[in-house]
């Protein structure tokens, strides 16, 4: 049981640093204009998640058969998927906007899924990656606002029906939360891909320090843990998406 | 008080922002449960919402945990 115990310092020494999982490699050392435009292997499994989806959608569909094969199931089960969601959460104006709504939840389950893979990486446990795609939700809302509303579209952080004396407040609370929105949509998905793999990882060196009088126990647990881990892989990409349609819906639909 | 020490409390207490993640997601659940014995007809429906209020609670544990491990790994 001492081996639970030991402190950082210590860990460090032995060389357990469940951290190390993130670091990121480079495999072409690359600068542009002073720029470090490396290829890393991030970028590496980005492509790789790209390559997949191109892989699954084309040679899936291949065949466009009445009576669909395996892979063709899936890549129609997925479209079904995302296309309810859409229609479900941002109504049928909703779907003009599919195509980007759906690439989105592909690419972040594949790189999700990528990441369980033992000995890979996690692209999504990396707090700027998900920070640029809120980024680009939060902008393609906006720009989708003020598109289709004009500026009508500033009346969001007006709500009807509230008494005048309270009216100021509302408003600074409305911008407030409307603002924070890509902040909270790239730390839900950072925050969960990261703290899974850590402590994926930290149960990983219960397994090796308790040896194998106890090490079993841990294991267990881990087997069970990683398990959770595919649904909250999963999870994530469902809830970026869905939150997604959610802010569409707020520039589409402005009348409540 | 050894700074050292300082942040390992600060590490300690910022974590228990996961005591709410553990009650909203217990609560979640219960709740989705209740409401599924009542009318096991209507509970499939409502499948989904229950995974998004899963992952939205655990989510906002989860902001407290980086602020840990901010303290522990960033200072």
């Amino acid at each position: 049981m001492l081996a639970l115990f030991i402190s950082s310092a210590q860990a460090a020494e032995k060389g357990i640093d469940p951290m190390s999982q993130f670091e990121i490699k480079r495999f072409v050392p690359l600068e542009i204009f002073g720029v470090d435009v490396s290829f890393t292997n991030s970028a590496m499994l980005m492509l790789t998640a790209v390559a997949l989806t191109a892989l699954l959608l084309v040679y899936g569909m291949r065949e466009r058969a009445l009576v669909p094969n395996r892979l063709q199931s899936v890549a129609e089960i997925s479209y079904e998927f995302v296309a309810n969601m859409v229609r479900e959460n941002a109504g049928r104006e909703g779907m003009q906007y599919f195509p980007f709504i759906f690439s989105l939840f592909i690419f972040i389950l594949f790189l999700n899924m990528l990441g369980m893979v033992p000995y890979s990486f996690t692209v999504t446990s990396h707090i700027i990656v998900t920070f640029a795609l809120a980024a680009m939700v939060f902008l393609f809302v906006i720009a989708v606002g003020f598109i289709k509303n004009g500026p009508g579209f500033l009346k969001l952080f007006v709500p009807s029906g509230v008494p005048i004396a309270m009216l100021p407040l509302i408003t600074v609370l409305e911008v407030f939360s409307f603002f924070i929105r890509p902040i909270s949509l790239s730390v839900r998905l950072f925050a969960n891909m990261m703290a899974g793999h850590m402590m994926l990882k930290v149960f990983a060196y219960f397994v090796v320090g308790l040896g194998l009088l106890g090490g079993w126990a841990p294991l267990l647990f881990m087997v069970a843990f990683t398990g959770l881990e595919f649904l909250v892989a999963f999870l994530q990409a469902f809830v970026f998406t869905v939150l997604t349609c959610i802010y569409l819906n707020d520039a589409l639909h402005m009348h409540h | 008080m050894d700074p050292a020490a300082a942040k390992l409390i600060g590490a300690g207490i910022a974590s228990t922002a996961l005591i709410g993640a553990g009650l909203g997601i217990g609560n979640i659940f219960g709740s989705y449960l209740s409401g599924a014995l009542r009318n096991p007809s209507a509970a499939p429906g409502q499948f989904p919402n229950l995974l998004l209020g899963f992952a939205l609670a655990e989510a906002t544990g989860l902001f407290g945990l980086i602020v840990a491990l901010i303290i522990l790994f960033v200072f």
